[in-house]
């Protein structure tokens, strides 16, 4: 072990393997990735940065419902995905999760359908584990340790990763599912996301606890501080968590120390209640130009690539986004067709009852009475 | 064939679930080793061990969550509420999750948890422990919904359940867990979800109960047949709350032309609300008297002292279905 019981919460210690200029630390603990991991890693950072900026552009023209930026956040989000196994691990995410969700493997135009406001979009494809965003705070983590309980009972060795913000650590939810997973010593890890702000309210308001790992030290699991704008060191503790709980060690608790850039939704301003001087600070520490500053200085990346990177990003953002929106629309059975495994009687006949309405009134179906 | 009161019946469900599906755990606060307070889950755990049945912490929230990670990943938890008004911290993951985790998904993590609780009143108990809220799940789509009154029904019911692809929430009338006996049939049998039970037919006036008021039904249905012998009353258990037997009830009430509904909970928004606004819909020419209902009062569930100004008794039954019968247009 590196990382986990060196590194002490009750202390404040905090995992970091690169400085805000991408400068190693240590190099004792930097992971073992190859460039094109690195590569890799970071490219799927830029990814979701460009997705979170093209979809806050489409939302401002009506064209997304709304939803919720990771910007700022996809060193921990990557970080923490990258040592998941797809197909036999599982990722139980919150609703900031946009890095993660692509490093697991939903396909973007489902991310977009589901901010379009299509069901759809909550469905993982095939071989991809990753149940949809959760709007509900906190029982991501119940579901997460669910999940965990199958694997271990039924010994498949999956692994369940689950995360959520500063303020998801208020609810009580989070403790009882992390006391569940220690009692069964399951293997799950949980992820808390300390980005400073629960949508207005300040990390300083949410808790007077000397960090959030402490946290989880009441329930008798590993826990462990982090510098989240660090992709290195996200991905080192991770790594190290994971193989933890798949050897049946049981949980291990991380807090992501990093920041939220953007606003807490698409419908929301926080320039009203975030000072100035704190976003700007906290502009010196974004994990994508650390990242990149790294592989410079590694001498595996330049502007030139960088260029190239985000102009094929672009386009498949834009292909991706243009797929979504021309399927974003379903048809009435699919209201209809989810509820049980087979429709009841009582609900085949309001389909049919519906059915017969929309046939008759096809303009209602297309809403617009606002 | 076993003669079982409903607990013992309970257990028996559980263990034949338990022995003919691998993926079948059961929990919830208390279940494990004492066998829950009811003593539902007795023995369970000697017999299955304690990965297959135990105790959790007193965290229902989270226990409601963790079934619905379980069923996602393919397994069928069954938990037990120890009551239901204790059950609350739950609706969270209950509403929020369960009921909609495979629409969300569309199809691809339906979760087919089976959650127990003990639910109603007459026990003389504390507070928060005679709730009958079975409307506010019935209420929610997605959820399917039982109420036993019988070992057999119990029994047959609960292995619906935890066969069901859907998530389903058993209520079990604590009044009835040791009120009576009844041959159960050995091994593994089910009771369709969705259907009735017709206790006794009748021509004059359609009784539509379920859970512990079948009991008190057929008190007051005795009762008044032996008062009136020219006139038989229909009593329908309707075992199942969602979905319910539509068929069964419309035309026992075409037939007897009046309907009386009888339950516990309180009266608002009700289950009895439910059906007695499908049967204006679809019997309505049929009807000789409004449909009515004998139910408990929209109001907290009295503590003992006060209790049976609540619950429905067999006079109270009565004396609702005398006005019916009498009813005049």
């Amino acid at each position: 072990m590196k990382f986990i019981g060196k590194f002490d919460p009750l202390k404040d210690e905090v995992v970091r393997i690169m400085d805000k200029n991408g400068k190693i630390i240590d190099e004792k603990l930097v992971p073992k990735m190859t460039d094109k991991e690195l590569i890799d890693a970071y490219s799927l950072m830029n990814l979701s940065r460009r997705q979170d900026d093209f979809q806050n552009k489409a939302q401002r023209q009506g064209r997304l419902l709304s939803f919720l930026s990771s910007t700022g956040q996809e060193a921990s989000e990557i970080g923490y995905t990258l040592p998941l196994i797809k197909g036999k691990d599982w990722f139980s995410s919150g609703y900031r999760n946009n890095a993660a969700w692509l490093s697991v493997g939903m396909p973007m135009r489902n991310i977009m359908l589901y901010w379009m406001g299509n069901e759809y979009g909550g469905q993982s494809p095939k071989g991809v584990n990753s149940l949809p965003p959760n709007i509900i705070i906190g029982s991501q983590f119940s579901h997460a340790t669910g999940i965990a309980f199958a694997e271990k009972y039924r010994g498949t060795g999956g692994v369940a990763v689950t995360t959520t913000g500063d303020g998801g650590m208020s609810e009580g939810e989070t403790y009882e599912a992390m006391n569940f997973a220690k009692i069964h010593e399951l293997p799950v890890i949980f992820i808390c996301e300390n980005n400073k702000w629960a949508i207005s309210t300040p990390y300083k308001k949410s808790t007077k606890s000397l960090n959030i790992a402490v946290k989880g030290i009441a329930t008798g699991m590993p826990s462990i501080k982090v510098d989240g704008n660090d992709l290195l060191a996200v991905y080192a503790v991770a790594k190290e968590a994971v193989e933890h709980a798949r050897s049946g060690k049981g949980p291990v608790f991380i807090e992501c120390d990093t920041y939220r850039l953007g606003a807490h939704s698409s419908s929301d301003n926080p320039d009203i209640y975030r000072p100035k001087a704190e976003f700007e600070e906290a502009l010196k520490s974004d994990p994508l130009i650390r990242m990149k500053k790294y592989l410079i200085d590694k001498k595996i990346w330049t502007d030139k690539k960088q260029e190239a990177l985000d102009k094929k990003q672009d386009e498949f953002i834009r292909a991706e986004f243009d797929w979504a929106e021309a399927n974003k629309s379903y048809e009435l059975e699919d209201v209809f067709n989810f509820q049980f495994a087979e429709k009841t009687p009582d609900l085949e006949k309001q389909y049919k009852e519906a059915k017969e309405f929309f046939a008759k009134y096809p303009e209602v179906a297309k809403g617009g009475h606002h | 064939m076993k003669v079982l009161n409903n607990v013992k019946a309970v257990s028996e469900a559980l263990e034949v679930a338990m022995e003919k599906w691998d993926d079948v755990v059961v929990y919830g606060e208390d279940a494990g080793y004492e066998g829950g307070v009811f003593r539902a889950t007795e023995g369970l755990q000697a017999k299955f061990g304690e990965k297959r049945c135990f105790d959790a912490p007193i965290s229902e929230a989270v226990f409601a969550g963790v079934a619905i990670g379980m069923a996602v990943n393919k397994m069928k938890p069954v938990v037990e509420l120890q009551f239901e008004g204790l059950g609350w911290p739950s609706l969270q993951n209950i509403l929020g999750h369960m009921g909609r985790m495979r629409n969300r998904t569309r199809g691809k993590y339906p979760t087919p948890v089976v959650i127990r609780m003990p639910m109603g009143g007459g026990i003389r108990a504390l507070e928060l422990h005679s709730e009958a809220m079975e409307a506010m799940y019935a209420h929610t789509p997605g959820i399917k919904v039982v109420c036993p009154s019988t070992p057999y029904d119990t029994k047959g019911l609960i292995l619906a359940a935890i066969e069901s692809p859907d998530p389903v929430i058993v209520f079990e009338p604590t009044k009835l867990y040791r009120a009576f006996k009844q041959e159960v049939p050995e091994g593994f049998y089910t009771v369709e979800i969705g259907k009735a039970f017709k206790i006794q037919e009748g021509n004059d006036l359609t009784v539509v109960t379920y859970g512990a008021q079948t009991v008190d039904c057929q008190k007051a249905i005795d009762e008044l047949e032996e008062k009136n012998p020219d006139v038989t009353i229909e009593l329908i258990d309707l075992r199942s709350i969602q979905p319910w037997d539509k068929e069964m009830i419309f035309e026992s009430v075409k037939k007897t032309g009046r309907l009386l509904v009888v339950h516990e909970a309180i009266r608002s928004f009700s289950v009895s609300a439910e059906i007695i606004a499908s049967v204006n819909e679809e019997c309505f020419e049929y009807l000789k008297a409004p449909s009515m209902r004998c139910t408990g009062y929209d109001i907290v569930i009295p503590f003992d002292s006060g209790e049976a100004y609540h619950q429905p008794h067999p006079k109270k039954i009565l004396v609702k279905m005398e006005e019916i019968l009498n009813y005049k247009f």
